[in-house]
């Protein structure tokens, strides 16, 4: 048989458009180094709670081992419609308007998946959490990054998304509080996004997998925004607030139209959540507060400390107001941020990730986790000082 | 006592080292107003003492301890308050306290070795005239205590770095 000239790629060219992740070859660095102290996590550092591990135990016990409906335990969408209603005030109908998925990261592929036509752009900020612009392009859209600059707090200018709207604009995508920043926006300029959403007749996709961990004012649900609901597909989970990564839980809620559309993707593809991940999530929305507060209050002790740290060894960094990231600026040092995290990482044995990883606007930052115990956050401020008595100018 | 005063003392109840400087980083607040709520909830009896938590069986000393089930006959205007100062004010007893049920106080009593306690109940406790009967249970072993896991701490597997 003859060989083809030309090798037929085994590949989908869609993927071409996706890079691999940088983040493996620190992944593997920080493996191969003793000594490490890693604040280039993206989780808690708690277990589980006692009580909703319990409820996973209880639920495997009772042979609670089957499928659940596509959309999700009816109790548990019951659960996080009433969650909804009394903390937000944004009524979901359990019935037709709650999807319960496997973490927000699949919710979000759902969403584009069920949005999007071939080309249709989706405005997404930059940086952002690593994860949205791959999922729009898998889904066939176009990303369009909205600049956002430290000076400004990585707030997302409204000016500037109003700018980057065109006919093929289809979705606003973002996640407040926000992963890497630390962002919140506060509420006035929410409102002003949400008249641009109004106004082009998009859709807004809310990432509010962090709404738990505001440590000033308060969480504002985008879909709870005057004539939002109708325009919104809000996205929230388990895994920050419950320290449930593993579990992988999460849920969305959006008008019928839309969920029914994520539904038919999720049935095909995923089928439902599991099952004991379900029932531990609804003892976590039942009876969790006190342990999502005591969790949050000692974040917001470790948030002050690193703040202040960073900002005496030279490496400014403003306030962030939620999630568990901080966001310094490293200019001073003259490095890029894949190259401090590497000299970091080499010389004083602490992990932090390199702030382009989640965009171009995030290069001169690196992202330090504080979902990390005091005194390693206090070893860790001692090293990066070290390391700024050699780097800073 | 404000949110913030309770917000120190949930800080000093976990590490009672807790500098007032790093206290005030923790909570936004100045190392002034910390030290200030400090020395008045030390001066109202808030904070009643500062103390270590030792594991002694790891140091290498031998520790007894018994939970004494205690009945008491209450006495006329001082209800089961006199009898108690009687049985608290021995340095043996480690905690004294009323309960419902089926007995009266509950006891904790340490010692050096299993007679030296029950020396303690035949002896001391048992004797006196409000007693009416005593139930030692002498502790096996010590999962938790004071909301701190005695028997090995739980580690978790995460990944060092992910996004």
């Amino acid at each position: 048989m003859e060989t083809p000239e030309v090798r037929k790629s085994p590949l989908s060219r869609r993927l071409e458009a996706i890079p691999p992740s940088g983040i493996r070859r620190f992944f593997d660095l920080v493996r191969s180094v003793e000594g490490i102290i890693s604040l280039g996590v993206g989780e808690p550092d708690y277990a589980t709670p006692w009580h909703i591990r319990e409820a996973g135990i209880y639920a495997l016990e009772k042979g609670y081992t089957m499928y659940t409906p596509n959309t999700g335990l009816p109790q548990l969408r019951e659960a996080i419609a009433r969650y909804l209603e009394e903390n937000y005030g944004v009524a979901y109908n359990p019935e037709t308007e709650v999807l319960v998925t496997v973490g927000v990261s699949q919710g979000m592929d759902l969403a584009m998946r069920a949005i999007l036509n071939p080309g249709e752009e989706v405005i997404i900020p930059d940086p952002a959490y690593v994860a949205y612009v791959p999922c729009a392009l898998l889904a066939g859209g176009k990303p369009v990054p909205i600049p956002t600059t430290g000076e400004e707090g990585f707030r997302l200018s409204h000016e500037r998304v109003a700018q980057a709207i065109t006919p093929a604009t289809k979705a606003l995508l973002f996640g407040y509080p926000a992963n890497p920043t630390g962002t919140v926006m506060p509420r006035r300029e929410l409102l002003a996004l949400a008249e641009l959403v109004r106004k082009h007749q998009l859709i807004a996709v809310s990432d509010e997998i962090y709404a738990r961990l505001v440590y000033e004012g308060e969480h504002t649900c985008f879909a709870a925004l005057p004539g939002m609901k109708e325009r919104t597909i809000l996205l929230g989970g388990f895994s920050k607030a419950y320290a449930m990564t593993g579990w992988r839980l999460g849920y969305a809620c959006a008008p019928t139209e839309i969920i029914e559309a994520m539904t038919r993707v999720h049935q095909y593809t995923m089928m439902c959540a599991p099952i004991m991940a379900q029932m531990a999530a609804l003892e976590a929305i039942r009876n969790g507060d006190a342990a999502v507060k005591e969790m949050a209050r000692e974040y917001n002790h470790r948030r002050r400390a690193i703040v202040k740290g960073l900002n005496a060894i030279g490496l400014p960094c403003p306030e962030p107001q939620g999630a568990f990231y901080a966001f310094p600026s490293i200019r001073a040092t003259g490095l890029s941020s894949e190259e401090f995290t590497e000299k970091l990482l080499m010389e004083e044995k602490v992990a932090v990730v390199h702030g382009s990883t989640f965009g171009a606007c995030g290069e001169g930052y690196v992202r330090c986790c504080y979902a990390v115990s005091l005194p390693a956050i206090e070893e860790a401020l001692k090293r990066m000082g070290r390391f700024m008595a050699r780097y800073g100018r | 006592m404000t949110e913030k005063e309770k917000e120190f003392l949930r800080i000093l109840e976990k590490d009672p080292r807790t500098t007032p400087e790093k206290i005030a980083t923790m909570t936004g607040s100045s190392p002034q107003a910390v030290e200030k709520a400090i020395k008045k909830a030390e001066g109202e009896g808030v904070i009643v003492k500062y103390k270590t938590v030792i594991n002694w069986e790891k140091a290498g000393e031998e520790q007894v301890m018994a939970l004494i089930e205690v009945k008491v006959a209450p006495q006329r205007d001082v209800g089961f308050d006199a009898a108690a100062e009687r049985i608290y004010r021995f340095p043996q007893t480690r905690s004294v306290y009323l309960v419902s049920g089926t007995y009266d106080l509950a006891v904790l009593v340490t010692g050096k070795t299993m007679q030296e306690v029950a020396a303690f109940v035949a002896e001391k406790l048992s004797p006196l005239e409000s007693v009416q009967g005593t139930v030692t249970h002498f502790l096996l072993k010590r999962f938790k205590e004071d909301g701190d896991i005695l028997v090995g701490k739980e580690t978790t597997p995460r990944l060092p770095y992910t996004l």
